[in-house]
Parts: C-alpha cells; structure tokens; sequence
C-alpha cells in the first residue's frame, strides 16, 4: 500500500509531463502553424497539458476517497 | 618385426627349453635322488624289519623267563598268546596261593614216593647185592644170607617206613607255619640221609658178615676137610679170595658205618634244634624223628654186635687155624730137617724112602709121640689151670660183654621208655585237647542256647516298646502333618488371594498406565506439532513471510481430534497465514520504519483535505516538524496524543520495545490517508498478531495437557 502512493507519484509525475510536454509540442506546433510562432499557444499548450496533468494526479491522489453515487430511480 | 618375433620366440623357447632341461636335470635329480633315496629306502626297510625282529624275539625270550610278563602280553596283545604257545608251549602254572597248596601238597607225596622208590631201590639194590654175593656161594651157607636178606629188608622196610611217616607228617600240617616247614624239611634231610647212611651201613656190615662167615667156614674146610692135594690149592686160593673179600668188606663196612654214625649224629643235631626251638606243631615231628634215630641206631648196632661176633669167632678159627698150620709147619720142618730130600706130601712117599730113613723116620716119629705124649699129659695137668684161667678170663670178657650189652640195653630201653612216654604225652595231650574241646563245646552251645533264650525274651519286650513308641510317634506326626497341610493350604488360599488382588491392582493400574500413556503420548504429538507451528512461525525472513502455516495446522489438528478447544484454536487461524504464511516482527518493523516517513509526508491528507496543494502542505510539515523518534506511549491516549506525529513515534517505540500489539493499536488511530498508507501493514501485522495469538494459545494449551499427563514422581 505503501508502494502506491509511490506508484501513483510516478504515474503522476510521469503523466503531468507528458501532458505537459505534449502540450507544449501542440502549442508549439499551433504557434508554428497557425499563430505564427507566437509564444501564447507553446504556454497555453504546456499550461493545459500542465493543468491536465495535476488534475489527473490530483484526482488519482483523491480516487480512494471519491464517492461514486448512483441515482436510484423510485418505481 | 618379423625378426623380431622369432628373436623373442627363440628366447622364449631357449628359456623354456633351458627351464625344462634344469627341469629334467631336476628329475633326473629326482630319479638318480630316487635311486639313491631308494637305497635309503631299502635301508629304511631294513632297519624296520630288524627292530621289529629283535622286538618280538625279546619279547618272546622275556615272556619265556617271566611267566606275568606272558600273561599281560598274552592278555594286552591279541593273537600273542598263539604266537607264544607256538614260540615257548602252554604256559606253566600261575604261582596263586590255592594252587600253592596243592603243589606243596603234592610235592610231599612225589617226595614220599621219590623218597620210597629211591630207599626201595636202594634196599632192592642193596637187597640184590647181598643177595648176590651169597648167590655166588648160595649152596652152602643159603640159611643165612637169606636171613641177613630178610633182616635187612625188614630193617629197610622200617627205615622206608620211618622215612615215609616222617614224609606223611609235614604235609598236613604244612599250613602251620615256615619254622615248622623249615624244622620238617630239615628233619627229613637228615632223616633220609641218616637213613640212607644206615642202610648202607647195615649193607656193608651184612655183606661183611657174610664175608667173615664165608671166609671162617673156608677156612675151618681148609682145615679139617681131606680132599685131594690139587684142590688143596684151589682152596687155598678161594680162601686168600675170601680172606681178601672179607677185609674189603670189613673195611667197607667200617666206613659205612662211620659214616652212618655221622649222620646219625647230624640228626641228632638236627633234632636237638628242632627241640630247642619249642614249636608245638614240631613236637610229633621231632617225635617221630627220634624214635626213627633210635630205631636206626637199635639196628647198627645189632648189626655191629653180629659182626664183631662173627669177627670174634672168626678169629678163634684164625688162631686153630694158624696154630695147625704152625704145627704142620714144625713138623714139616722138623721131616725135612731129618730126611732133607723129602717132600712135604709125605703120605704118598711109601715105596721111596730107604730103610735108614724110615727108620729115621720111625725114631722121629716115635721120639715125637713120646714129646707128644709127654706134653699132653702136661697139657692134661695144666688143663684145668688153663681151663679156670680161660674161664676167668672168659668171664671178664663176659662180664665186659654183657655189661657193654646191658648198658647199650639199658640205654637202648630207656630212650624207648623216653619215647614211650613221649608217645603216650603228646597223646594224652591230644586227648585232653580233644576232651576239653568237646567240653568247650558242650559249654559253648550251652551259652548259645541261654543267649537265644535270653536273646528272644529281649527281642518281645524291645519290640513292644518299640512299637508303642512307633504308634505314638506315628500319632504325632499324624496330626503335625494335618496341621501341617491345614496351614499350608490357608497360607496357600490367603497368598493367592493377595496375589489376585495384587494382579488386579496391577492390571488396572497397567490399564491406566496404558490410558495414561497414550493420552501422554498424544499430549506429546499435540505439543510436538504445535511446536512444528511455533517453528514454521520462525521460518520468516527478512522480507519474505513464513511457510504457508497450512501443513503444521493440519498435523496440529490431526494431533488434537479429540479436544474441542484445540480443534476451535486450530481453526481459527486466519486463512492469509494458512496459505500464503505471515511476516515476522522483524520485517514489519523495518517495513514500519519506511512506512513511518511515508505517513509523515501524507500526515495532513484526509478526505477532505486531498489536493495536491495539500500534499504540498504536507511534505512541508513533514520535513519541518521533528518529534522524538521514539516515545513511549502513555497508558491513556489523550486527544493530542491522536497526532499522528506522535501516534508514530509512540508506534515506533513500541515496535521498537518488541510490542506489537500495542504498536498495531496505535497505528490503528492514524486516519486519512496515513491511515490508507499504512492499512497494509497493519493487516499483516494483525494477521501476525492473529496467527501469534493461536499459536500461542495452541502451545499453553499442549504444555498445560502435557503437564496434565506427566505423573508426579
């Protein structure tokens, strides 16, 4: 158990900087193609992949904890 | 290679054909050793041969010499005894003592007999010889010869006689003794050799006898008798004959008798000692022995008397005889002194003589009848001078004779009064043994008869007091023995009770021994298999977990099917240690140890505070708080204690104390995810705690029955 949290770390770290990365590449390449390698998509690419990534870690971090609810219809 | 070959196949064949050459020289060894052994061998046999030779041949010449040695030959070795009887003949009699008796007593009759043949013989002889010498002048002097024949025999057959007694007398009492034997043997030596002496004797004194007769009557013929001149000579001649016998025969007789003195004398002797050794048994010996002596000694010198009286006459014949011839002789003389040329035979001389000389003749004649005449009218006168002188004389001599006579007589008749009374004492001895032998006897049975009276009489009254003694001990040991039986057989009753009772004991306690034993014995494996467990628990390393316990549980619960706790404990081992086993302390507390930091670091998360901000928040905390390492926890956990900082560090001293219970209880408090972090650990440390617990129950358990089994000394 301990182990995981350690795993999940890594899948996290792992992930954000992929995402990241792969962000930054999009962004770069929309900047590139299509924004005239102006900066703002690059960060905007690498702040979205960025920001998936800590979402994802985040909610792996959090998965044990979240509540999965379902609506029972009446009748 | 091929010259090769050959070389080694010469060599081979030179050496093999070299070996077989010594080999041959080795028999011929053997054969020239055998021939020379051979000789040996001969030699061998030779010498055997002779060993056995000489060993037979000495032991035949010793069994000849040695009559036991033959006969323990003769028994030892078979077929010996038919080597020996051909070798030797049947051997002799054995010396055995009743076979001693019969010899003795046979020898004394062989010797009688030899004694009797020999004396037979030698009177025979004797006998024959006086009758020889009178056979050859049998015709005229038969009458006495004959009677000398008769006297003689009739003395030989006494001394036979005399000699036989004494032979006859030793024998039966020859179990008396070896001085009697020695005095008996001695006796009759000098008995036969006295007796043989005296015959000889008496023989040469008859013989002498008769040759003095002879020799007288010869010559008394020679005197008176007118036969013609040419037998005159052969008479003279028989006469020188008969005078030449007769003093051969007196000399012999002289020495005969001498002789038969001596061994006269010797018996004497012999029997003098014989008397001086005063054995009683001796006495009818020496008896006999003397009356023999005196017999012999009567009959020389009867014998003696008759010669010297024959001697005596014989020499008055001598003297007529020598005074006739001295008076033919004068007158011969004084003839031829007359007439010179005539011859003594005068009566034939008729018609040659001359008157001158017969006249000579006649005057001598005539002068010699006057001288004649004159002398016996002188002689006639002087006669009874002479004749009284002669009788005086004669009468001495008598006088000498019969004094001689009566004392020979007198000694004669006094030993045989001796002898008599002798006889009639060694007799009237024997009578009176005998008599007072029978009165012994009379006495002896009177005795006998009085101790059988007395005897008997003894015999009733012992018997009856020995049967009344007999019933009453007979009693006695009637009842001692019922006694006897009775307690025996209580005893007897009372031990095989015990002895049942006792087997009984025995046998049940065996029983529970046997009962107890085997609850042991299964206390034992019971305790055996939760010691397997205990150990199996040790098998942990130091990362991975223990054997899977599911074999020393299964064995824990076959040891244990009877006991119901057991059973429950064994089952209530959690399945994760039965499969898969459990960790030890010591890996949870190392695993501890890196979870602590890890709890440390997620301290702030819980499930609400769960973003990666707050995980920041977190690490930061964590790297900026410090507590204590180790704290030992409180008895009571207050609501600060509930930090999880703290909640470690007391865990952490705990673990570090070996308890993890306690640990276990107070990681238990952490919540959030420090909790989720450590959930892990605690359920291995839980299923440890779990696993620890039964086991140990499961041990105080089989110790507990263990100890239940085991019997106090």
């Amino acid at each position: 158990m301990a182990d995981e949290h350690g795993r999940k770390w890594d899948r996290c770290l792992a992930d954000t900087a992929v995402k990241t990365v792969t962000g930054l590449g999009v962004g770069i390449m929309f900047s590139v193609l299509f924004f005239k390698r102006r900066t703002w998509p690059v960060s905007l690419g690498s702040g979205l992949g960025l920001g998936m990534g800590y979402a994802n870690c985040q909610h792996d971090f959090r998965s044990p904890y979240l509540i999965h609810g379902r609506v029972v219809k009446d009748q | 290679m091929l010259r090769a070959c050959l070389r080694g196949a010469n060599a081979t064949a030179r050496n093999n054909f070299g070996k077989t050459r010594l080999t041959n020289l080795q028999h011929c060894r053997h054969y020239t050793a055998g021939e020379t052994s051979g000789g040996g061998a001969a030699k061998v046999v030779a010498a055997g041969l002779v060993t056995v030779g000489g060993g037979i041949g000495g032991t035949i010449l010793y069994a000849k010499w040695d009559n036991k040695f033959r006969a323990a030959v003769e028994n030892n070795v078979p077929y010996s005894d038919w080597l020996l009887g051909l070798a030797l003949g049947p051997p002799s009699p054995k010396s055995g003592l009743p076979i001693k008796k019969q010899k003795e007593l046979a020898q004394p009759p062989s010797m009688m007999d030899k004694q009797t043949n020999v004396s037979k013989a030698k009177s025979e002889k004797k006998v024959k010889e006086a009758a020889e010498s009178p056979a050859s002048e049998m015709s005229p002097v038969p009458i006495q010869p004959a009677q000398s024949i008769e006297e003689a025999s009739a003395e030989a057959t006494h001394i036979i006689s005399a000699i036989s007694e004494v032979t006859s007398v030793p024998a039966p009492c020859d179990t008396e003794g070896a001085a009697v034997k020695a005095v008996s043997a001695s006796l009759e030596e000098s008995l036969t050799s006295s007796a043989k002496a005296t015959l000889q004797a008496i023989g040469a004194q008859e013989a002498a006898l008769q040759a003095i007769t002879r020799h007288t009557l010869k010559l008394k013929e020679a005197m008176e008798a007118e036969v013609p001149p040419q037998e005159k000579s052969a008479q003279w001649k028989d006469l020188e004959a008969a005078l030449a016998d007769r003093t051969g025969a007196v000399n012999d007789a002289e020495t005969a008798l001498s002789k038969a003195n001596e061994a006269l004398d010797s018996l004497k002797s012999v029997i003098d000692k014989s008397k001086g050794l005063k054995v009683s048994a001796v006495r009818p010996l020496v008896l006999a022995a003397e009356e023999n002596l005196h017999n012999m000694v009567v009959d020389l010198d009867k014998v003696v008397t008759k010669v010297h009286s024959a001697e005596s006459e014989a020499k008055i014949v001598s003297q007529y005889s020598e005074l006739v011839n001295e008076a033919k002789q004068q007158f011969q003389r004084e003839v031829s002194s007359l007439t010179p040329e005539i011859q003594a035979n005068w009566k034939g001389l008729t018609g040659k003589l001359s008157s001158d000389d017969l006249n000579a003749l006649i005057a001598h004649a005539h002068r010699r009848i006057d001288q004649l005449n004159r002398e016996l009218a002188e002689q006639r006168v002087r006669e009874q001078i002479h004749i009284d002188a002669a009788l005086e004389q004669q009468k001495l001599e008598d006088q000498k004779a019969l004094e001689k006579a009566v004392s020979t007589a007198l000694q004669h008749i006094k030993e045989e009064a001796r002898l008599e009374q002798e006889r009639k004492l060694s007799e009237l001895r024997e009578v009176m043994e005998a008599e007072m032998r029978t009165q012994l006897r009379r006495q002896a049975a009177a005795h006998t008869d009085h101790v059988r009276d007395v005897l008997k009489v003894q015999e009733q009254e012992l018997r009856v007091d020995a049967e009344q003694v007999l019933s009453s001990k007979m009693l006695e040991q009637e009842t001692r023995y019922r006694q006897l039986s009775q307690e025996q057989l209580d005893n007897f009753t009372l031990d095989m009770n015990t002895a049942y009772a006792r087997l009984k004991g025995m046998e049940e306690a065996i029983d529970s021994h046997v009962v107890a034993e085997e609850e042991a014995r299964k206390a034992h494996q019971l305790w055996l298999s939760v010691e397997a467990l205990n150990y199996t628990l040790k098998t942990a390393n130091a990362d991975i977990p223990t054997v899977p316990l599911e074999g020393a549980a299964q064995a824990v619960r076959d040891s244990c099917h009877d006991s119901d706790f057991a059973l429950a404990l064994s089952s209530a081992l959690p399945e994760e240690s039965l499969h898969r086993g459990v960790y030890s302390e010591a890996s949870l507390r190392a695993r501890f140890n890196s979870l602590r930091s890890l709890a440390r670091r997620v301290a702030l998360i819980d499930e609400s505070h769960n973003s990666l901000y707050q995980y920041f928040l977190s690490y930061l905390q964590a790297a900026l708080l410090f507590e204590e390492k180790q704290e030992a926890p409180p008895a009571q956990l207050c609501s600060e204690d509930l930090d999880p900082f703290k909640l470690l560090s007391y865990a952490s001293y705990c673990l570090e104390h070996g308890d993890l219970e306690l640990a276990a209880k107070l990681v238990n408090q952490l919540r959030g995810e420090a909790r989720r972090v450590v959930e892990d650990w605690l359920t291995e440390a839980r299923l440890t705690l779990e696993t620890r617990q039964v086991v140990s129950l499961l041990s105080a358990y089989a110790n507990a029955v263990g100890l239940g089994t085991t019997q106090a000394p």
